[in-house]
């Protein structure tokens, strides 16, 4: 498949943006600026990213605890992340959600969430809204490997499969259920095999290259559009960090980091990109600063602005009641 | 006036709406060509056509879960699970997800479904087909709660519901599908947290929803032989609460009995008990009671489920203690 150049270097420039975006999420959280639960996204930039280049800015996408990626490839603003990080009025929920619940309805995205395996039946009633409305939206389902024990992995393929819905379901394995690796949490290899039991193409990919995964997307997509139901697509790939920040990994063997910093993606697209002149060194290092410089600007906003008037907590539980608040 | 079924009722509810919105659509188990384990949806996949009355895999997750993304981009939805028990397999997806994706995302969400959840014992279907579980959803922030008593209630209420932009559990209760009520030509649509008084009365409050709205006025009848004169409060919905109504009926009757199908411990007749207590205690000169199913799971055999289950006498039986 020919891909066109405007293409790659918005998926690398995504990717980057991804990879500096969580690198300094990383940092805010050592220095205690940023708190709560907080799980990274490094090293796994490119599947968020080949998946989303797919998409329409009206497609859907849900997201899991691992969500920033998925977020910041879909289209949502560095500049509210980061604020909802920092638990700020001006995040995308407003200090609400944090870091495990950004969505932004505008750009599709569903929602991060805390809840493993919770994204995939959301994920098929977005396909259902489309399919019933007649719209050739599609909605792509981001999960981990762990989740597809659940049995929401199961309900959402076979409802998705039996009724012909829209949605792209894609496996982000990356080998670890928080510290249980995948051979102690499922007796399989390619979790793509569980297509099989609910008739749909399932295919494995290698998902630190985000020109495999684009392809291997950009097909499942058409499939979709066209009203010819979901596919599964597993792409492999690894998290550099722990769970969580703050996690110590003891669970991992020695070497296994340094064997996928290996394969790391980025490098991966900087090959292709100079191997195949679509870029110059000097664009890419330009590129970078400019992402850089997004970075601080968002950081830079999210300090600018101000904690959530307590009195706001009792806002938006419904559309129409407020809940009591207290007097102090 | 027109005479109907508590379950026509609903459907009517359901229907009305579907003839005006195009989002509105039913799926659930067995609610398209079978019509509904107890025949509410009955004749509507004939009408509407399969894409709007839609049979769903035994997947309560899925149902739910689907439910909820389809709102969130726009629809309508009426899901049913077919027990008001099988919301235990999807529970995460109405606690976890429907109820907090508006609050989380910073009130960027609307999420508007009609959960419709059959409840209550009576028709010896025991244990996991029987219970009446409204303290759960009333605990959960982010759900309202309904739970008609009649068919023009059920029809009023499931307009509001289908046109409230949040995610509402509607409670019915099994023994009371056929039981027929009169019903106005036009229904119109019931706001939510406003009681209805059954019946006036002046010595004592009872306060109940559902069914026990029939066994509450049938205690009062015989109340009346004794010459306590009860007033019967249907709230109709238990979230938002009409604590106003309560509040009015008690400072009137200075004597409370709260009467619900639960198991006592636990119960929303219990934080019922506990809003008068806290807000409107000095307006008691009695104790509240409460009057519930026994804490054991339901029965199947006849003389243990009515034994287990509340009735009228036992609310006889509590008001008179309290004189």
């Amino acid at each position: 498949m020919k891909i066109s150049n405007e293409t790659i270097i918005e998926m690398y420039e995504k990717m980057v943006k991804i990879r500096k975006f969580e690198n300094r999420a990383m940092n805010l959280f050592a220095e205690g600026q940023v708190g709560g639960f907080v799980h990274l996204y490094i090293g796994e930039e490119a599947v968020a990213t080949g998946v989303c280049a797919s998409l329409r800015d009206d497609d859907y996408i849900t997201s899991t605890h691992r969500g920033h990626g998925h977020i910041l490839a879909k289209g949502g603003d560095m500049k509210y992340m980061m604020a909802e990080l920092f638990g700020k009025e001006t995040g995308y929920c407003k200090g609400k959600g944090g870091s495990m619940h950004i969505a932004d309805a505008t750009k599709g995205i569903l929602g991060a969430n805390g809840i493993v395996g919770a994204g995939h039946n959301i994920a098929v009633g977005a396909g259902l809204a489309a399919q019933y409305k007649g719209t050739d939206q599609v909605c792509a389902c981001f999960f981990g490997d762990a989740s597809t024990n659940q049995s929401t992995f199961h309900e959402g393929l076979n409802l998705a499969s039996t009724w012909k819905l829209p949605v792209i379901f894609i496996c982000e394995n990356n080998g670890y259920g928080i510290s249980v690796s995948q051979a102690r949490h499922q007796n399989i290899t390619d979790i793509s095999q569980r297509a099989v039991s609910y008739n749909i193409p399932g295919i494995t990919v290698d998902g630190n290259d985000v020109f495999a995964v684009f392809e291997a997307v950009q097909e499942a997509v058409a499939r979709a559009r066209k009203g010819q139901g979901p596919t599964l697509i597993e792409c492999k790939t690894y998290r550099w960090r722990g769970h969580f920040e703050g996690d110590p990994t003891v669970y991992r063997p020695e070497g296994e980091l340094e064997q996928w910093k290996k394969k790391d993606p980025i490098p991966r697209a900087e090959k292709y990109i100079l191997d195949n002149q679509v870029m110059t060194q000097a664009e890419m290092d330009q590129l970078n600063k400019k992402i850089d410089a997004e970075v601080e600007e968002a950081v830079d906003f999210a300090l600018a602005s101000k904690f959530p008037d307590v009195a706001s907590a009792v806002l938006d539980v419904y559309t129409d009641i407020v809940e009591e608040g207290r007097t102090r | 006036m027109r005479e109907l079924t508590y379950g026509q009722g609903i459907k009517e509810g359901m229907r009305i709406k579907m003839l005006e919105n195009p989002d509105v659509f039913i799926f659930g188990e067995d609610v398209g060509l079978f019509g509904g384990c107890f025949g509410v949806t009955s004749g509507l996949f004939e009408e509407f056509g399969e894409k709007r009355v839609r049979d769903t895999p035994i997947s309560e997750g899925a149902i739910i879960g689907a439910a909820v993304g389809a709102a969130a981009v726009g629809l309508r939805p009426i899901p049913e699970l077919m027990f008001v028990d099988f919301s235990t397999v999807g529970m995460d997806q109405l606690v976890n997800q429907a109820a907090k994706m508006r609050y989380m995302f910073g009130g960027k969400l609307k999420l508007p479904m009609v959960v419709r959840l059959p409840s209550g014992g009576g028709v010896a279907a025991a244990a996991q087909h029987s219970q009446s579980l409204e303290a759960w959803f009333t605990h959960v922030p982010g759900l309202k709660v309904v739970y008609p008593s009649n068919a023009q209630d059920a029809i009023g209420l499931m307009l509001t519901a289908i046109d409230d932009d949040n995610p509402i559990i509607y409670l019915e209760n099994k023994t009371l599908y056929a039981v027929t009520g009169q019903v106005e030509d036009e229904v119109k649509p019931i706001p939510l947290g406003k009681a209805n008084i059954k019946r006036e009365g002046s010595d004592v409050t009872i306060i109940t929803y559902g069914k026990q709205v029939y066994d509450s006025l049938k205690a009062a009848e015989l109340l009346e032989k004794d010459g306590i004169d009860a007033e019967v409060i249907d709230l109709r919905s238990l979230y938002p609460l009409d604590k106003e109504a309560i509040f009015e009926s008690v400072k009137k009757t200075h004597k409370v009995v709260i009467v619900s199908e639960e198991a006592k411990r636990g119960s929303y007749a219990g934080e019922l008990a506990a809003i008068i207590a806290d807000e409107c205690f000095y307006e008691c000169d009695a104790p509240i009671k409460r009057v519930c199913a026994l804490n054991t799971p339901i029965p199947f055999s006849g003389n243990l489920e009515a034994y287990v289950l509340p009735n009228a006498d036992d609310v006889v039986e509590a008001v008179k203690s309290l004189f």
